[in-house]
């Protein structure tokens, strides 16, 4: 059915329709939600506390955390188990499951800050959609790529920010890895990395999709895996560069055995050795055990485990991108 | 030669059965193997003066002195990094003596390898805390990289790639280990020799490594003891001198994934315990008439044959395909099946061999050994003995 004209046709129509119309958010921002995010998020920074100290940074009082711009939005407990709430979002919805794509997943949210809220500000947001993908086999099944712009505006019109949303609808049952129905079971987690005070800022920055490198701000020497000291010239002083994601297969193997249940066998493991110069080890994804040489370009993608880790690993690069 | 060469020899070896599944406790393997040990010495558990073992030992020195009759003890040490801490026990022992703090010292290691926890089944699901050692795993678990066999296999591929050896060449250390092991009734594979054939169909572990390039996870007990040289002379056995005693780490030193380094085809901590050997020992490589090189997985024995100075870089495959590794070769090797025939008993088995070569009771003896060199755990950091006949 999902390839049917009429289908495809239906679905595209979405493509530039606002799903959810303009919609304030329960509470003008206020002092008392953003002491809990920050709170929560162990954020010191005075300017969101004091205003005083918020004046001291040249702004006019006290002001929320960008990141807190889409909780001003939300709709709150009630809201979300009364259902999705009718609207153009709603027909959309019906219109996927009809084409069977029933489950779904989060895959992308980016975030583009125009201003930041002050005490008072009462925050809208629509969700236009702006593109629906073809159908596409993913790992996880064959579905389609829905993308909306969700715009978050202030009283005065002004918009605060523009974040774009990414789901996958997929067909369950459908993935590479996809078992009949009654064996399935979700696969489990890739193994935890173990966080400390010297390694955190790197996990931090790959969930934005950052691969960031160690450097020592004294020499300027890069390292990885990092370390609190430099080992040129023993300064504790360091900050970060982020690499351009180009990078050559330095070694690699193929895990056969003993498998993990994470990871879908043969697993192709891999030393990358960036342009930059450092290396790490990572996964090759998008090629054939057989395929893959020492010394073969690659490039850099980021892989949303699970939500609570994010990985960088590695394509190939072809002939024609080189 | 130096201080530390010539003052110690060890004078006791013994062991449990080598199995699958012991069905008994690792301290109650400790404490047999440290037993049979002091009998082969003649030597009574009321003299034994200092214990050695691995940071990765369960059963500490106290519960096996409390248990056997291990009386005061005035030196006590425990070396880490698995078995790179193999020779170590013995380098601390040797060290310990020729410093006057004990003069009869207990080596030993004893796990439930097989049976209890696999170290092949590899560090995913281990649990995390946030120390230093621990966090390392962050940069290869949650990519799948867990075991030591895909540890060694990304070093092994660069080999590959950077010196031609292929596969086939990896084998061929399994299939001499086998040939030794086949005749040693203590080994796992007594009486079950091996083809390259064989290897090369052998199921994949983590490409390029072949089930038959791993070595074979052991339930048992291996202990040693070390004595000084006044203590060495009216003994049951012969001694087998410690000439030569060394650890080793090397720069960018990591848990068998150095692969930072600038290049990852050596091991350079191998060649930092080589040079000290050779020094202490005032021998040289050619000297000796036995290796007993680690061989949890078979590349790294090439590695070692480079690093010891035997061959040059990226020429084991042809000093091994000239014939040299056999018993009667110029360099007889792991003439007791090593770790892929005998047992895995994190390398402390293959130092009970090399004193039997020094006396002259192998299963596979070569004519006359008066001199051998033993190595532990690849790929971290690590450690060798020169063991002699003569002082
Ligand atoms: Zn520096």
């Amino acid at each position: 059915m999902s390839t049917d004209t009429s289908y495809e046709e239906r679905l595209q129509a979405f493509v530039g329709r606002e799903v959810i119309a303009r919609r304030k958010g329960q509470d003008a921002v206020n002092q008392a939600m953003i002491r809990h995010w920050v709170e929560a998020m162990l954020d010191d920074n005075p300017i969101y506390t004091d205003a005083e100290a918020a004046r001291a940074t040249g702004r006019n009082g006290v002001v929320a955390p960008v990141t807190m711009t889409q909780a001003w939005t939300m709709r709150g407990l009630k809201a979300h188990l009364a259902g999705t709430g009718g609207g153009a979002m709603s027909e959309l919805l019906a219109l996927l499951d009809e084409g069977g794509y029933t489950s779904v997943v989060a895959t992308d949210s980016d975030f583009e800050f125009h201003r930041e809220l002050e005490i008072g500000d009462e925050v809208d947001a629509d969700e236009v959609v702006a593109a629906i993908s073809e159908e596409k086999a993913t790992g996880l099944g064959i579905g389609r790529f829905v993308t909306t712009v969700r715009t978050y505006r202030d009283q005065h019109d002004r918009v605060v920010a523009v974040q774009n949303w990414r789901t996958l609808r997929f067909k369950p049952g459908t993935g590479r890895s996809a078992k009949p129905a009654e064996e399935e079971k979700p696969r489990a987690l890739r193994p935890r990395p173990a966080i400390n005070l010297d390694n955190q800022f790197w996990f931090d920055a790959a969930k934005e999709h950052r691969l960031v490198i160690q450097r020592c701000a004294d020499c300027g020497q890069l390292r990885h895996p990092p370390g609190p000291a430099c080992p040129h010239c023993q300064s504790f002083d360091w900050d970060t560069l982020e690499a351009s994601g180009e990078g050559t297969v330095y070694s690699y193997i193929v895990a056969h055995h003993p498998p993990h249940p994470a990871f879908e066998y043969p697993l192709l493991i891999a030393v990358v050795e960036l342009a930059e110069g450092t290396r790490l080890t990572t996964n090759l994804v998008g090629v054939e055990p057989a395929d893959v040489t020492i010394g073969m370009p690659v490039r850099l993608e980021w892989l949303d485990a699970d939500p609570d880790l994010t990985l960088p690993v590695f394509r190939p690069v072809t002939e024609q991108e080189q | 030669m130096s201080a530390i060469s010539g003052t110690s020899a060890i004078v006791g070896i013994g062991a449990t059965e080598f199995s699958k599944a012991s069905g008994r406790s690792e301290l109650q393997l400790a404490c047999e193997s440290v037993v049979a040990a002091l009998d082969d010495a003649g030597i009574h558990p009321s003299e034994v003066n200092g214990m050695v073992s691995f940071t990765m030992e369960s059963s500490s020195e106290i519960h096996v002195a409390r248990s056997i009759g291990i009386k005061e003890q005035t030196f006590f040490s425990r070396v880490a990094h698995g078995g790179g801490a193999a020779c170590g026990t013995v380098a601390h022992a040797a060290a310990a003596i020729t410093a006057g703090l004990a003069d009869v010292v207990v080596c030993w290691r004893a796990f439930n390898e097989r049976s209890g926890q696999r170290f092949g089944l590899g560090q995913a699901d281990r649990p995390m805390d946030i120390s230093a050692d621990r966090a390392y795993y962050s940069w290869l678990t949650p990519y799948g990289l867990s075991t030591p066999a895909q540890w060694v296999a990304m070093a092994a591929q660069r080999y590959m790639h950077e010196y031609g050896a292929t596969s086939r060449d990896f084998g061929q250390i399994a299939v001499i280990d086998r040939k030794h092991a086949a005749t040693n009734p203590h080994a796992w594979f007594h009486k079950r020799p091996i083809t390259i054939e064989d290897h090369q169909n052998s199921r994949w572990i983590a490409e390029p490594l072949h089930l038959l390039d791993c070595c074979q996870e052991t339930d048992g007990g291996q202990a040693l003891i070390v004595v000084s040289a006044e203590r060495a002379k009216d003994l049951k056995h012969k001694p087998a001198w410690v000439t030569g005693a060394s650890q080793g780490i090397a720069e960018d030193q990591l848990m068998m994934t150095s692969y930072y380094r600038p290049e990852i085809t050596g091991l350079p901590e191998m060649k930092l315990v080589a040079d000290q050997l050779w020094e202490q020992s005032g021998r040289r490589p050619d000297d000796m008439d036995a290796a007993i090189l680690y061989d949890h997985f078979t590349p790294f024995v090439l590695t070692q044959l480079e690093e010891l100075g035997f061959c040059g870089r990226g020429e084991a495959k042809d000093f091994i395909a000239d014939g040299h590794l056999d018993t009667d070769g110029k360099l007889p090797l792991n003439t007791h099946g090593g770790q892929l025939g005998e047992a895995y008993l994190h390398g402390m088995n293959g130092i009970a061999e090399a004193v039997r070569l020094i006396r002259g009771e192998s299963v596979n003896q070569p004519k006359q050994v008066d001199d051998v060199v033993v190595t532990a755990g690849t790929g971290v950091p690590t450690s060798g003995l020169v063991l002699s006949a003569d002082r």
